[in-house]
């Protein structure tokens, strides 16, 4: 237990944020992610660095679209009605090929929804986030640690590939407090040499934009662009496999929801199931090997989701609808609970034998 | 162990702990006071407030007083008239669990006169020193000076909540001791308490001095 500390997921993202070495924080409150921008207020005048309450979440986008300009590693942090207004910012970075971190604790909706936890989000998320031709690397943590871990990693995948990086956590995550290691290990930022931070006379100016006149020349960066998802797509998948070397009901979720899954697979294992689980870490680039891995042997797949199912459909699509898919949900801001899940395990057991 | 001071208040840096110890004090103080009341005054946390326990506190008879929006969809930092019932029934152990840092215990300072003004109370600082802000005890009593200069009263005592949740091992709770005292002794107060969860209490009870088993813990 050495060097840990107890943090709230929320807190867990701004201290990893500043140990990757961010320095600039824009932000603007709004339950349940406010203790990020809190925790960024308390610590960035300490340290020489930068913390920002915007007057909207959209100047705050625009804060970061400068930061990342001039080459600095920068952070924005809302939940699920912020992100939307943001989409417009997130939209440029994407255009101009800059590099930011940008964290979702997702709450319910559509709307002003509600402040309980949520993963309605995961559309708007992993399609796109915006207008246009374009995706995020979008991260899901399942744990306040790996709120930390996935936060330094996503600094260094949006430095690497020119990309947003989105953490899609969701309130209760944000809120729980778990003990966490922050001794952790950062690749620092590589040379920008596209960044607006000044010629010194020694070069030729940068540009740093998102509108292009020429249709050819649109064309041609969209392309560029999707060259590189393409590498991300082959580099940079994460997921855990739990039990599903012998499932025949493969439980799948992701953030909070699969916490509560591998309890249920637990339970239901220890009940004579043959029950595993997936849990997609990255959801954009979406993990198609492990279900590839199960399309022909699992027969029963149960999507567990805090949303009128989202993900179901990138794993229908990862599965090639070899095996049916079945969603367990709560939508209102609750957590479906082990029972409703090993209730539906049990369920699809009865059936398949 | 507890003080027999009519008003028990816990404050403290945010996330220290105070609602699951005020949750539990409460919950015993109903072996030796007929009427017990918990008052949530938390006006900044959205999620794990005092309403989580809402059945086992009505179940052994005590009152809770919160916020009607607490655990709901809507984010009103509102509190309800039955507040004034911390001051005005003082036929009741009363037990008040306040938001966590100086903007937490603003809340508490409409109360302060009449608190004063009965002079029956204690206000204990509730720390952990595994919460990344408050590393040392001097960073533990710069929010306390900034609590006390919010709700304009003065800490008491310290009660001693350091822990990892379940994953805390004895070594942890017995290294927090100096952390604690170290705290105690910069404020000029004692401290009262240091808490363990149970399952550790058997263990630590003949090594720490006023050591008080947490049985109720929430997790998830």
């Amino acid at each position: 237990m050495a060097n840990k500390v107890l943090m709230k997921g929320n807190e867990a993202i701004a201290e990893a944020a500043i140990k990757a070495g961010c320095m600039h924080y824009f932000g603007y409150p709004i339950t349940p992610q406010t203790e990020i921008a809190a925790y960024m207020a308390k610590r960035m005048p300490k340290i020489g660095g930068t913390f920002l309450q915007a007057e909207s979440e959209v100047a705050a986008i625009n804060m970061v679209y400068g930061v990342s300009s001039a080459g600095y590693r920068v952070m924005t942090s809302s939940s699920s009605p912020g992100i939307s207004l943001k989409s417009e910012g997130i939209s440029y970075l994407a255009g101009a090929d800059l590099p930011a971190v940008i964290i979702n604790v997702q709450r319910g909706g559509p709307g002003l929804g509600g402040i309980q936890p949520s993963q309605a989000d995961y559309n708007q998320a992993t399609k796109g986030g915006g207008h246009g031709d374009f995706h995020m690397i979008v991260l899901a943590p399942g744990s306040v640690q790996e709120m930390a871990s996935l936060t330094i990693k996503g600094f260094e995948l949006a430095d690497k590939y020119r990309m947003t990086s989105m953490i899609l956590a969701d309130g209760t995550m944000g809120q729980m407090m778990e003990p966490v290691e922050l001794d952790l290990e950062v690749s620092p930022a590589p040379e920008k040499p596209w960044a607006t931070n000044g010629t010194k006379m020694q070069r030729k100016h940068n540009v740093v934009n998102s509108l292009s006149l020429v249709p050819e020349e649109l064309e041609k960066l969209n392309f560029a662009r999707y060259e590189r998802y393409k590498q991300v797509e082959e580099n940079e998948v994460m997921y855990e496999e739990y039990l599903t070397e012998d499932a025949d009901i493969v439980v799948t979720a992701y953030g909070i929801a699969s916490r509560v899954a591998k309890n249920a697979v637990d339970e239901a294992r220890a009940n004579g199931i043959k029950a595993g689980l997936i849990r997609p870490i990255t959801v954009w680039p979406f993990p198609k090997a492990p279900y590839k891995a199960i399309a022909n042997k699992a027969k029963h797949v149960i999507c567990v989701e805090l949303s009128m199912g989202q993900m179901i459909d990138d794993v229908r699509l990862a599965l090639e609808c070899k095996v049916p898919v079945t969603l367990c949900n709560r939508a209102g801001g609750m957590i479906p609970s082990v029972d409703q899940v090993r209730t539906e395990i049990e369920k699809y057991a009865k059936e398949i034998n | 162990m507890l003080s027999d001071k009519r008003i028990i208040i816990l404050s403290g840096h945010y996330g220290s702990g105070k609602t699951n110890v005020a949750v539990n004090l409460s919950l015993s103080a109903k072996k030796d006071y007929e009427k017990v009341t918990l008052a949530d005054l938390d006006i900044v946390n959205p999620y794990f407030r005092s309403k989580d326990s809402e059945l086992e506190l009505e179940k052994n008879g005590v009152r809770l007083i919160c916020s009607p929006y607490a655990n709901s969809n809507v984010d009103i930092p509102a509190l309800p008239q039955e507040i004034y019932a911390v001051t005005d029934d003082k036929t009741s152990k009363t037990f008040v669990d306040v938001g966590g840092d100086d903007r937490g215990a603003l809340a508490l300072g409409r109360l302060t006169p009449e608190i004063l003004k009965e002079n029956s109370y204690e206000m204990l600082l509730v720390v952990n020193s595994f919460r990344p802000l408050t590393p040392t005890p001097e960073s533990a009593v710069e929010v306390a000076r900034e609590i006390e200069n919010a709700c304009k009263l003065k800490f008491t005592g310290v009660i001693n909540n350091s822990n990892l949740g379940e994953f805390t091992t004895e070594a942890d709770v017995l290294g927090s001791v100096d952390y604690a005292s170290g705290v105690a002794r910069i404020l000029g107060v004692p401290v009262v308490l240091t808490t363990v969860s149970s399952k550790l209490y058997g263990a630590l009870k003949d090594k720490i001095e006023n050591l008080y088993p947490l049985v109720l813990q929430k997790k998830i």
